[in-house]
């Protein structure tokens, strides 16, 4: 490897005489890319790396099945906005990482895979535990390598990391061969990074920008619409700046939640299939669309044809294949969120529109979403309305996929930044648990809520041996219907209520903890939900409840698949 | 409108590279007529054409996402340049001592080139646009085609100004080490941006 001039004229330092293996010079690469913590699971091939990392100030936490590590790497990744890392082994180890990889992808969360390979003398014999996962991992990862040498190791590392985090983030795979690992040779970090073929735009254009601040200064019924890409950049302030400067309204995707105080004044909820009404009512209603750091997901906006159909849309991402691949587009901005709404908010002007909020707040009053009906039966939707009054809000809520996580978005006040995640684009059930490890060791200091069904528990619940290992006092909601729920949803709405195998039976979740030695709580009335939080909140320790809650329930409103934003199905009033 | 597009693109000679470019239009379901791939005169760099079919914002899109490929450096889209289309095909037709002659004034008017003659077939080279092609493997069809290959269109655009120079691909380079906080990443891609 080239030793190159770094920018202030000195030649690299960092090389030290000695020869060292292949798996030492893997954790001095990591160790300069700041990484405090691996998610992984050992195997034949990477015994030689596994034989030194305890030597290296890097936590490694043990994961239960390789699934479990990549969400983990996901989960840290997307809570502290650092590289996540996750670890598997050749074969099954690597392939077992898939799922987990493509959520990242589709989430843009920058995480690092590494993964064991054969020998290098062994690829292409199908030999024991061979897979080619960079083939696999192609069309889900930002970019993957196979190092063939050792000498190309600390580069490769280097490369993936800068890949991983910069423009729009992503996960990256490099696949370690045995006998790399195993070599040995000098370590020399790379002083700088040279890809050619990427550099991310990170500035919006002049010009279009001031077309932006144009069309914005113009809006009789102005709306934003913030998306993942706000919390990436970490452009709260900006986007907060922009919105009270012109009183425009905001509205978030899934993943925005938690972009923009849901408690502000010009907060109206989350877009999209279940969306609150007033929410998607604005979309179609406003005049001009101000699309933040978002990809226009199916799920957001209906039917693309029918969407917002009196709007301008101003566009602004950080990936220019975003931009025009779903929705029309009047106004362009590729860059940084951050950076375009810094500059964007120079140009736009003072602004009021009373009549337009006036407008939303009527439609939030005819159908308001957040809702939820007196019964004396227990509701997930009331469970999590008491998770966000005993937490005061002050929690991350890791949410699964399907109905609880449409409740987790719609029933819980996000003001805190960043405090809503969940696999919103792969809609991985299973997601949470795992994801919810990774946000815990990169936010101790925070309360890490799951909430999950009975279903997508049980897809991942055998990270709860991780838990309980390591000693994660992570809270774990399970609103357990007995139902996949959403399934379920659908098999009444548009299947006849035919439910073809969506009623599953679970374990008893209370003694699967507490085999664990994890504290159990079950709840079954309204009146116990409320101290049993309050319990879990107050423990040391992990904690899981096991909500029992209404299996009967639906998620309101309702965009059908291929909709127009305007035609919802409602909550019927009993 | 649905129309064919000629795309030129320059990428990092380096394995794997065709697989990426093949798996990321099967994917996006971008429908391939041609692709060829081969050496340019700058070393690790290779040069493929690829012939799709779509409008033009499918094909604005197949062009964003092949940028995304970290090994691609360069696309561009040459189908409304004033650009040099060439294929290039071999044709092993049936000839005997009846029609050998009649086969040879073919090649001749199309300035194609007879490579190799047995007993009862004449394999023909034939370059040019892909209508040139097309016409004269209709014209040779009557023969009888006993083999056919060819190697979809490579392009350039007339002039000095060739679209697919490597402007601006001269070698940037970035601080790698103390990258970790987003300020920072934001600065050091910035650096990049303005290189």
């Amino acid at each position: 490897m080239a030793i190159r001039t770094s920018p202030n004229g000195g030649t690299s330092t960092a090389a030290p005489a000695a020869r060292i293996t292949g798996s030492r010079i893997l954790c001095e690469s990591l160790l300069r890319e700041g990484v405090e913590v691996i998610f992984g699971f050992p195997g034949g091939v990477l015994l030689p790396l596994y034989d030194v990392l305890p030597e290296y100030p890097i936590r490694h936490i043990l994961v239960r099945h390789e699934q479990g590590a990549a969400h983990a790497a996901d989960g840290y990744a997307r809570a502290t906005g650092k590289v996540g890392v996750c670890l598997a082994t050749s074969g099954p180890g690597a392939t077992n990482l898939v799922t987990g990889i493509a959520t990242a992808h589709l989430d843009s969360s920058p995480v690092v895979a590494l993964t064991g390979q054969v020998s290098t003398p062994y690829i292409g014999k199908d030999s024991f535990q061979e897979t080619d996962i960079t083939g696999i991992t192609l069309p889900i990862t930002k970019h993957n390598y196979l190092v063939e040498t050792l000498e190309e190791l600390p580069e490769v590392i280097a490369e993936a990391f800068y890949i991983a985090r910069t423009g729009r983030p992503g996960p990256v795979l490099v696949d370690l061969p045995k006998d790399v690992l195993m070599d040995e040779g000098t370590f020399t970090y790379p002083e700088s990074i040279k890809i050619r073929g990427y550099k991310p735009t990170l500035h919006g254009n002049v010009r279009q920008i001031r077309q932006a601040a144009e069309l914005i200064n113009q809006a009789e019924r102005p709306l934003i619409i913030a998306g993942h890409g706000v919390i990436i950049s970490q452009a709260y302030s900006e986007l907060r700046e922009l919105a009270e400067k012109a009183e425009i309204p905001v509205i978030t995707t899934l993943l925005g939640i938690s972009s923009f105080p849901e408690s502000h004044d010009l907060s109206f909820g989350m877009i999209g299939m279940h969306g609150m009404a007033y929410a998607n009512m604005a979309v179609q209603a406003a005049d001009l669309i101000i699309a933040t750091g978002m990809r226009y997901d199916d799920r957001a906006t209906g039917k693309v044809a029918t969407f917002a159909p009196h709007a301008r849309i101003i566009h602004i991402d950080i990936d220019p294949a975003e931009i025009g691949k779903n929705v029309r587009v009047d106004v362009p901005i590729v860059g940084d969120v951050r950076n375009v709404l810094t500059a964007l908010n120079k140009h736009v002007e003072n602004a009021r529109h009373r009549e337009w909020l006036e407008q939303l707040r009527t439609w939030r009053l005819q159908r308001p979403t957040t809702q939820i009906r007196e019964t004396e039966q227990l509701l997930p939707q009331y469970v999590v309305r008491q998770l966000y009054e005993v937490t005061r809000g002050d929690a991350i809520i890791v949410a699964d996929v399907g109905q609880n996580q449409m409740w987790a978005a719609q029933h819980f006040w996000y003001d805190k930044p960043n405090s809503y995640l969940t696999s919103g684009g792969l809609g991985t059930m299973g997601f949470s648990l795992p994801a919810a490890i990774g946000v815990k060791v990169g936010r101790p200091e925070e309360n890490v809520w799951v909430v999950c069904g009975d279903g997508g528990f049980q897809m991942n619940m055998q990270e709860l041996g991780t838990i309980a290992q390591e000693q994660l006092p992570v809270k774990i909601a399970i609103l357990d219907n007995g139902y996949l729920g959403m399934i379920r949803q659908w098999q009444d709405v548009f299947y006849g209520q035919r439910f073809h195998h969506s009623h599953l039976l679970g374990p008893d979740f209370v003694k699967l903890a507490e085999a664990y030695g994890i504290l159990g709580l079950r709840v079954k009335e309204k009146a116990e939900a409320r101290p049993a939080i309050e319990r879990a909140m107050a423990h040391q320790g992990p904690v899981l409840i096991d909500f029992v809650v209404e299996p009967s329930e639906n998620v309101f409103p309702m965009v059908p698949q291929g909709s127009s934003l305007s035609e919802m199905l409602h909550e019927p009033i009993d | 409108m649905k129309t064919k597009h000629v795309l030129v693109a320059l990428m990092e000679d380096r394995k794997g590279v065709l697989n990426r470019v093949a798996s990321l239009l099967r994917r996006r379901g971008f429908n391939i007529e041609s692709l060829s791939v081969g050496h340019t005169d700058l070393p690790q760099i290779s040069r493929m054409t690829i012939v799709v079919n779509g409008d033009d914002s499918v094909v604005e899109q197949v062009a964003k996402q092949l940028y995304k490929v970290i090994d691609i450096l360069k696309v561009s889209d040459v189908t409304h340049e004033q650009a040099v289309e060439r294929e290039l095909a071999l044709i092993k037709v049936a000839a005997n001592a009846q029609t050998r002659s009649e086969i040879m004034q073919i090649v001749d008017i199309y300035r194609a080139k007879i490579v190799d003659v047995a007993a009862d077939s004449l394999m023909v080279e034939a370059t040019g646009t892909e209508d040139k092609i097309d016409s004269m493997i209709n014209l040779l069809r009557g023969f009888g085609i006993k083999e056919l290959a060819r190697t979809g269109i490579v392009a350039m655009v007339r002039g000095a100004a060739g679209v697919t120079r490597l402007a601006g691909l001269e070698e940037t380079t970035v601080e790698a080490r103390d990258g970790r906080t987003r300020a920072n990443l934001h600065r050091l891609a910035k650096q990049v941006a303005v290189e």
